[in-house]
């Protein structure tokens, strides 16, 4: 059997992903998602004395603490296989990585385990956007001195 | 009328999300990483103010606000104290964020074992 016979073979058994149920999915739970914040950062605002700030900082925690709990119980990977870009986008995705890579490097030890694998994931995300930042100052700061 | 709009901008964030993942062979950290860089853009063009200022969480819950509140500070830092504000402002407003996570995660990976 030749490569291209094997590769047929082998994508008639492979089952392809319905790519709209996904879509359509990931904008309700991603949109739910948004709105239940906005609708949390609303009743703070109008039923405590809490400022904005505190408000939306407050929300950011539980939100955080909540997905940082469920990813070391274990259940917040199936949230995610059902969710999908609904929870990796949203601040969520982020403790999500950093947690999960935290838990699973735990046997290795404190130092070589635990503090080298820590941002193996989220590492990217600080990464590239901290210089994307600090080059589009720099060029914002260009522009004012030119003008 | 904001929870409407925080619906459709998250929903549409992440849906965009969802659509270069099925269709390309980008993984989660790619697009993740696009779309804070995303965010650092739109807040360098001056629009991501105006999504905040219309939907207010639904714009600061996503990943993208990681990136635009760097650049706001970072900016701000340099309006501060010149040309070294920048390294020093850099992450005053998304600190919040990131100790938050690594202090929480280490909290709970001290109690909790993987199951595998």
């Amino acid at each position: 059997m030749n490569k291209k016979d094997y590769k047929r073979l082998v994508d008639r058994y492979i089952k392809k992903p319905n790519y709209m149920h996904n879509i359509k999915v990931a904008f309700i739970s991603g949109g739910l998602l948004g709105s239940i914040c906005e609708i949390m950062y609303k009743l703070l605002i109008y039923l405590t004395p809490l400022s904005k700030v505190e408000a939306s900082s407050l929300i950011t925690f539980l939100m955080i603490l909540i997905t940082s709990f469920f990813t070391s119980i274990g259940i917040f990977d199936k949230f995610i296989t059902k969710y999908r870009s609904g929870l990796i986008i949203p601040t969520t995705g982020f403790a999500h990585s950093v947690s999960s890579s935290l838990v699973d490097s735990k046997k290795e030890g404190l130092i070589t385990g635990l503090g080298s694998n820590m941002f193996i994931l989220a590492g990217s995300v600080v990464l590239y956007s901290t210089i994307a930042a600090f080059f589009l100052v720099i060029v914002k700061v260009i522009i004012l001195c030119l003008v | 009328m904001s929870i409407i709009y925080s619906f459709l901008f998250a929903g549409i964030i992440c849906m965009i999300a969802e659509i270069i993942l099925n269709f390309t062979k980008l993984t989660p950290g790619h697009v993740t990483s696009l779309f804070s860089v995303m965010g650092a853009v739109l807040s360098f063009l001056g629009i991501y103010k105006f999504f905040i200022n219309k939907c207010n969480m639904g714009a600061t819950v996503l990943i993208s606000n990681f990136g635009n509140s760097l650049y706001e500070s970072a900016f701000n830092g340099y309006l501060k104290s010149g040309i070294f504000g920048i390294f020093k402002g850099m992450f005053t407003n998304s600190s919040f964020v990131l100790s938050l996570t690594i202090i929480l995660s280490f909290i709970f990976a001290c109690f909790f074992k993987s199951k595998d």
